[in-house]
């Protein structure tokens, strides 16, 4: 997801300024994804450009009054209709973290599986507390972006639990020339620098 | 404010079996828990878990090391005197929830104040106010089937909270309810336990840990690890973009 998909649906609701549409996203999704207002000054220059959205009033960036127009809100409503598939998410540096600390001699891999089930579930309690301090009425959206965090953490433990009970069956020792092409070819690791 | 702990585990070893068939299933396990705080214990199966519930309540006894309940050390108890400790200090609340078909809801809950000797009529009145903590008081009268499995398991959670319980003890409680229903019965324990008990809850669902202050992790049969709150949460949530 972008920031101009963000963008183009707080516009159904109807045009709106720049520092609105701000403080509209950050509202909607409890700032998980916190913005500058320059980087929605830069999209909505780009989706002006692009025809997606139309301007009127002054010349000034925090006088315009931005408006979807027919191809923004038929792009908009293909965001909502379209699924987001797995792979477009960002790699997962906590697997390949693990996949590393498995295959390095002198790294204790339970001792790394437990630092990082203590952290996950602190930020299980962590969600949790600001969902009971959440109105169920007004905070609907901000809610359903907890639920998300709270299930994808949830999700996180158990299958840390999983490479546990993985760790804790004997190993064959692996033959040095195995080839692993499928396996590397799949995963594509990358570091960051 | 001075904290009160109701409940304190001391270097607490339990032995199943003997010899060369002996389990160690606990091993020099320390806890407390402050009256007005939740806390969760998480483990693969045969960490302990149920162990360490069943010696927090008087179901089973320690093999070295003490347990006491509102500072009354268990071991060396009477039966009865430690019966006693069980009914009026602390409450269970199983994933079966072991509700009597034939006794309406607020029979089964004024069950227990009633064998702790008091009249039917205190007994009945002290339930119907557990039964309105768990918002359940227009059902009082209805029979265990004749309720929901949420229903159901807020009727068991009404009868481990009836009376002065301060110790409440709890095994999976959310067993087979739904995720929404799950969080309902989560929030009533924490609820229970901000009003001054003391809570611990066995579970392996991370996100039913969640509501707890504290979580501590338990791996063959020893405290692996503790989860606690930390001050800021909102820091959390620039991680969360990632």
């Amino acid at each position: 997801m972008s920031i101009r998909q963000g963008l183009l649906a707080l516009l159904l609701d109807g045009p709106q300024h720049g520092y609105q549409l701000r403080q509209d996203f950050d509202g909607r999704t409890g700032a998980t994804w916190p913005l500058n207002i320059g980087q929605v000054y830069t999209t909505l220059g780009r989706l002006s450009r692009d025809g997606l959205v139309e301007t009127t009033g002054d010349d000034d960036d925090s006088l315009k009054l931005y408006a979807l127009t027919a191809a923004g809100r038929a792009e908009v409503e293909a965001w909502f209709a379209t699924p987001v598939q797995l792979p477009d998410r960002p790699r997962d540096e906590l697997a390949i973290k693990l996949a590393l600390a498995a295959e390095t001699p002198g790294v204790d891999l339970a001792a790394v599986i437990q630092a990082q089930r203590t952290a996950t579930v602190e930020a299980i309690q962590d969600y949790t507390r600001l969902k009971t301090e959440a109105d169920p009425d007004a905070d609907l959206g901000w809610l359903l972006v907890l639920d998300s965090l709270l299930f994808q953490a949830e999700a996180e433990v158990r299958w840390l639990d999983a490479c546990e009970q993985r760790l804790a069956r004997p190993r064959q020792p692996r033959q040095a020339s195995q080839p692993r092409a499928t396996r590397v070819a799949r995963a594509e690791p990358e570091v960051r620098a | 404010m001075m904290i009160e702990t109701v409940l304190s585990m001391r270097d607490v070893s339990r032995v199943h079996g003997s010899a060369a068939a002996a389990v160690q299933a606990l091993r020099g396990v320390n806890l407390d828990v402050a009256a007005g705080e939740l806390v969760a214990v998480m483990g693969p199966s045969g960490s302990g878990k149920s162990t360490l519930l069943n010696l927090a309540g008087g179901l089973d006894s320690a093999t070295s090391g003490e347990v006491f309940v509102e500072g009354t050390l268990l071991a060396g108890l009477s039966k009865s005197r430690l019966a006693a400790v069980r009914r009026r200090s602390v409450g269970y609340v199983f994933q079966e929830l072991n509700l009597i078909p034939a006794l309406t809801a607020a029979e089964n809950v004024a069950l227990p104040r009633e064998l702790d000797g008091l009249s039917s009529r205190k007994a009945r009145a002290e339930a119907l106010d557990a039964l309105r903590e768990v918002d359940l008081a227009d059902l009082a009268d209805r029979f265990p089937d004749e309720l929901s499995g949420g229903q159901q398991q807020r009727v068991a959670i009404a009868r481990a909270v009836v009376g002065p319980r301060r110790l409440v003890l709890a095994d999976e409680p959310t067993g087979a309810l739904d995720s929404v229903t799950g969080e309902d019965v989560m929030r009533l324990i924490r609820g229970r336990c901000e009003a001054g008990a003391a809570g611990v809850v066995v579970t392996h669902d991370a996100r039913l840990a969640g509501w707890a202050d504290r979580v501590v992790f338990l791996r063959d049969g020893r405290v692996a690890d503790a989860a606690g709150p930390r001050p800021e949460p909102e820091a959390l949530l620039d991680g969360a973009a990632r």
